[in-house]
């Protein structure tokens, strides 16, 4: 049963068959086998001897923790990099491709964490980005009567003449699947498609994948969160540490236990997943005299509107909202990365409305940006010089103590699990959780005073949600105001102290505890939105 | 058999710098295929190139390093400021407005009998003073009103030029010939060929101080580089502005501070090659070091000793081709060796691949 500490299961045989055209089990037909898909990259194994079968009909769950190596053999399977040894085969005929179009054009299309788009073109003109046959001059009716046409046959709508920078995540993320669909390809791979999404949006999605294979797509996702397992995927396959701890099991077979356990390993399972939670969040009262450490007045700026909002010292506020009606731009407004056509700005009392980002940054303000690659990592610079980025700030030591900073950075790479062997690697090959925890480790250290944090969660993993968690308890209760920007209800419900709801760019409700339900907050998220579907 | 193009993961150091050494043959043979073509023995060339450069005792080393000390300032320049993601491609601007400077403080604004050893400090300090105003005038344009450094910079040049030819043909002429009269003694850098009468040996060597003024500059640029709280904002900037920026790095600052010390690195550039070589402000006292400068920095991978190592092997390039009477042989050669630079930086992100098996 075991071999190389893999485990083997029923229903394995069938999916690992040699011969690509046959039924297996779920009764899909094989569109896309990998087998014994194995990737190095330096040190590390990102996927070793991987088998894994996408079935046309069938809706596949990709799991596993940050650095499990799902991304790597998605992208392996979507031609974007070659494996090292092991074979692709794509309805029976072994294939290589040189590039993602490639793969694109023999019916294989992957939907990115980060998004292939042209910021600054239409939904229209980047709908035939990568279209080997597309005609030389755009014309631009025909392309909204073609997205038109390709909306009744998905039902994924959206404005052709639309521009792709102020469409929400959750837009653009519909755009690159119509994209791939425009291109007619048959095997849809998305990576994490949910991290982003509202949950609204992502049973949307679901829905939406749930068509595609009923019309005879091959899905597959990479997710960490059970409950999406649960709602639409028909069989998964589960990568711990690079290897398959299961492949192309049907669901109904895998109590959700089960699951866990081949996800974090049988013996983290009891350590640290999701708990820890209720002993640090005992809440104080949030009525008492507390300084306002950020207070917004009547902010006005491209994509804001009248906004106020004050959050004191010591209190966790959640901006709730569906994605693209103004989070962003209300993070960016705060840290002047968008500069305020109207209204004040004051960080702990002081006038900050014509700071520059420099001067905000230097009150103790930490901010973990949405978009965590544009705006919270230098990507060819290493990962030590990444988590002392802020050290280049005016203030510190002219000549920086070469041994403390990596001490520090030593130190917040082991408090944060992304392992020190990556320290004097560029960013750019560390996997995106470990990204994230990167400028989570500097950000939370460096929020003494405002932390602002946009989807803190985004990407990680079980356990690493949890310990994000737990760390902005412990700087609120250490004092520090925290702003919470999430798409995740669950996640404000646990860590919120207020709620602000944020539509169409301005702030339409704000609750304090107890809540109400939450129909009463989609509610107000929905009202006052017209984005929302 | 197909050769494919692929995407290389990761490249060892060793392996790395393997490919970045190969430019050089690798330009030594495009160069000597364009000579034989032109009819020119490329062998005997090369050999009288080499000879006069760098194997042809100490005299062809001392020529070589005095066309390397204005490629190395403006070399520095140029690597500090595409390190921080600011295109300054206008040295060469930079370091006439420095030559500029420095002839002033030579000959006309200070009295005639200061001593050398406050009139050279001074010469020195005024053309970087004059190349670090002309470079803040892009970072001014840019951080203001968003203009591109490239264009800017780029076309100071010629405004810097225009500049220093209004002051020759009229204000500074020398009996009306396009050219100021000679440096006075106190103002001229020391050069080894001073010790002769002491030293026998050392007789027409004519590299002067200015060597080790840049090799200073060369030392001081790397310590600031890997060292500093500044050159860690400058490497942040140049890699993702808008995370450095997030990470609160005053940006506006940084460009200001990135282009005046670019720019002063390339006045001084100019205030050297005026007060060791020339001795006075013509036209045409430099051939293009800023432009060529921009070559050595990008070879030398923006690294202040690659870049001051690679500006004597472009000073040789300059010297020897003197050497053989032909501009243009050196000419041919920094292009052939910018060429194969270009793709020796493409073999390092891509690989050929050639494949047998047939394709489906």
């Amino acid at each position: 049963m075991v071999d190389g500490g893999r485990l083997t299961v029923d229903g394995l045989v069938e999916c690992d068959n040699r011969q690509p055209i046959t039924d297996n089990r779920t009764g899909g037909t094989p569109a896309l086998v990998g087998r014994g898909v194995t990737k190095r990259f330096g040190e590390l194994l990102a996927n070793d001897r991987v088998d894994i079968t996408f079935s046309l009909g069938e809706i596949h769950a990709v799991l596993g923790e940050n650095g499990a190596g799902k991304s790597t053999l998605m992208n392996i399977l979507a031609g974007v990099c070659e494996p090292d040894a092991g074979e692709v085969r794509l309805f029976g005929r072994a294939v290589h491709f040189r590039n993602p179009r490639e793969a694109i054009r023999a019916g294989i299309g992957m939907v990115h964490q980060h998004f292939a788009l042209i910021p600054s073109c239409t939904v229209a003109q980047n709908l035939t980005l990568g279209d080997p046959d597309g005609p030389f001059f755009l014309d631009r009716r025909g392309l909204a009567a073609r997205l038109r046409k390709l909306g009744d046959e998905t039902g994924i709508r959206l404005d052709p003449d639309a521009i792709v920078a102020e469409l929400s995540i959750g837009e653009q993320q519909r755009l690159e699947l119509l994209r791939l669909l425009a291109n007619r390809a048959r095997v849809l791979i998305l990576d994490e498609p949910t991290a982003a999404l509202t949950p609204g949006e992502a049973d949307e999605l679901f829905v939406q994948l749930k068509e595609l294979a009923r019309r005879g797509h091959a899905v597959a996702f990479i997710t960490h969160k059970l409950d999406e397992v649960a709602a639409c995927a028909d069989c998964i396959t589960v990568l711990r540490k690079g290897r398959a701890m299961a492949t192309g099991l049907p669901l109904a077979q895998c109590p959700r236990e089960q699951i866990i356990a081949w996800m974090v390993g049988e013996e983290r399972l009891t350590a640290n997943t999701v708990d820890g939670l209720s002993e640090r969040g005992s809440r104080q009262s949030t009525t008492d005299h507390r300084p306002v450490a950020l207070d917004l007045a009547n902010v006005d700026a491209a994509g804001l509107r009248a906004v106020n909002l004050q959050v004191c010292a010591g209190e966790i506020v959640a901006i709730a909202g569906v994605a693209g009606n103004g989070q962003r731009e209300l993070a960016e407004a705060i840290v002047a990365l968008r500069r305020l056509k109207g209204g004040t700005r004051r960080i702990a009392g002081a006038d900050a409305t014509a700071w520059p980002t420099w001067r905000i940054r230097g009150q103790g303000v930490g901010y973990i940006p949405e978009d965590r690659f544009a705006f919270g990592v230098c990507p060819n610079l290493s990962l030590a010089e990444n988590l002392n980025l802020l050290k280049c700030a005016p203030g510190a030591p002219f000549f920086p103590d070469r041994a403390r900073l990596q001490r520090d950075a030593c130190e917040q790479a082991d408090a944060w699990r992304i392992g020190r062997r990556g320290l004097g690697e560029p960013v750019r090959y560390l996997s995106g959780g470990n990204v994230q925890r990167a400028i989570l480790a500097r950000e939370i250290a460096a929020a003494t005073r405002l932390l602002l944090a946009a989807q803190p969660t985004r990407g990680l993993d079980i356990a690493a949600s949890a310990a994000v968690r737990a760390a902005l308890l412990d700087r609120r209760n250490a004092g520090v105001a925290v702003l919470l920007i999430s798409y995740d209800l669950d996640e404000i419900f646990d860590l919120a102290d207020r709620i602000a709801v944020m539509a169409r760019g301005r702030i339409v409700a704000e609750f304090s505890r107890p809540f109400p339900d939450r129909a009463a907050i989609g509610a107000a998220m929905l009202g006052g939105s017209a984005r929302a579907h | 058999m197909r050769i494919e193009i692929a995407r290389r993961e990761k490249l060892s150091p060793a392996a790395d710098a393997a490919l970045m050494a190969l430019a050089v043959p690798a330009a030594l043979v495009v160069g000597g295929a364009v000579m034989a073509a032109a009819g020119l023995p490329p062998v005997a060339a090369f050999r009288a190139i080499f000879r006069a450069a760098f194997f042809g005792g100490a005299y062809a080393l001392s020529d070589t390093a005095v066309k390397a000390i204005p490629l190395i300032f403006c070399g520095l320049g140029c690597a500090l400021a595409f390190r921080a993601g600011l295109w300054n491609v206008g040295a060469e601007g930079q370091l006439l407005l420095g030559a500029w400077a420095a002839t002033g403080v030579a000959s006309f604004w200070l009295p005639a009998d200061l001593s050398s050893w406050i009139k050279l400090p001074l010469m020195l300090l005024a053309g970087a003073a004059a190349g670090a105003a002309w470079g803040l005038i892009p970072a001014w344009l840019k951080t203001r009103l968003g203009v591109s450094e490239i264009l800017a910079s780029l076309m100071l040049v010629y405004v810097a030029a225009q500049w220093n030819t209004y002051w020759i043909y009229s204000p500074w002429t020398d009996r009306g010939f396009q050219m100021t009269p000679l440096f006075p003694a106190s103002a001229q850098l020391w050069r080894l060929s001073d010790l002769a009468a002491t030293f026998p040996r050392l007789t027409g060597l004519t590299v002067h101080a200015g060597l080790a003024i840049a090799l200073l500059a060369a030392a001081v640029l790397a310590v600031l580089m890997r060292r500093s709280r500044w050159g860690m904002a400058w490497r942040a900037m140049g890699d993702n502005p808008r995370a450095a920026a997030a990470a609160g790095i005053n940006l506006a600052f940084h460009t200001a501070v990135v282009m005046a010390l670019s720019g002063a690195a390339a006045g001084l550039a100019g205030a050297v090659e005026v007060a060791g070589v020339v001795h006075r402000l013509q036209e045409r006292f430099s051939p293009g070091f800023g432009f060529t400068a921009i070559t050595v920095a990008w070879l030398a991978r923006l690294n202040p000793w690659a870049t001051a190592a690679l500006a004597f092997v472009f000073g040789g390039i300059l010297v020897g081709g003197k050497e053989i009477g032909s501009q243009g042989v050196s000419m041919l050669l920094q292009g052939s060796l910018l060429l194969t630079v270009i793709l020796s930086e493409g073999f390092r992100r891509y690989r050929l691949v050639v494949r047998r098996e047939e394709r489906p």
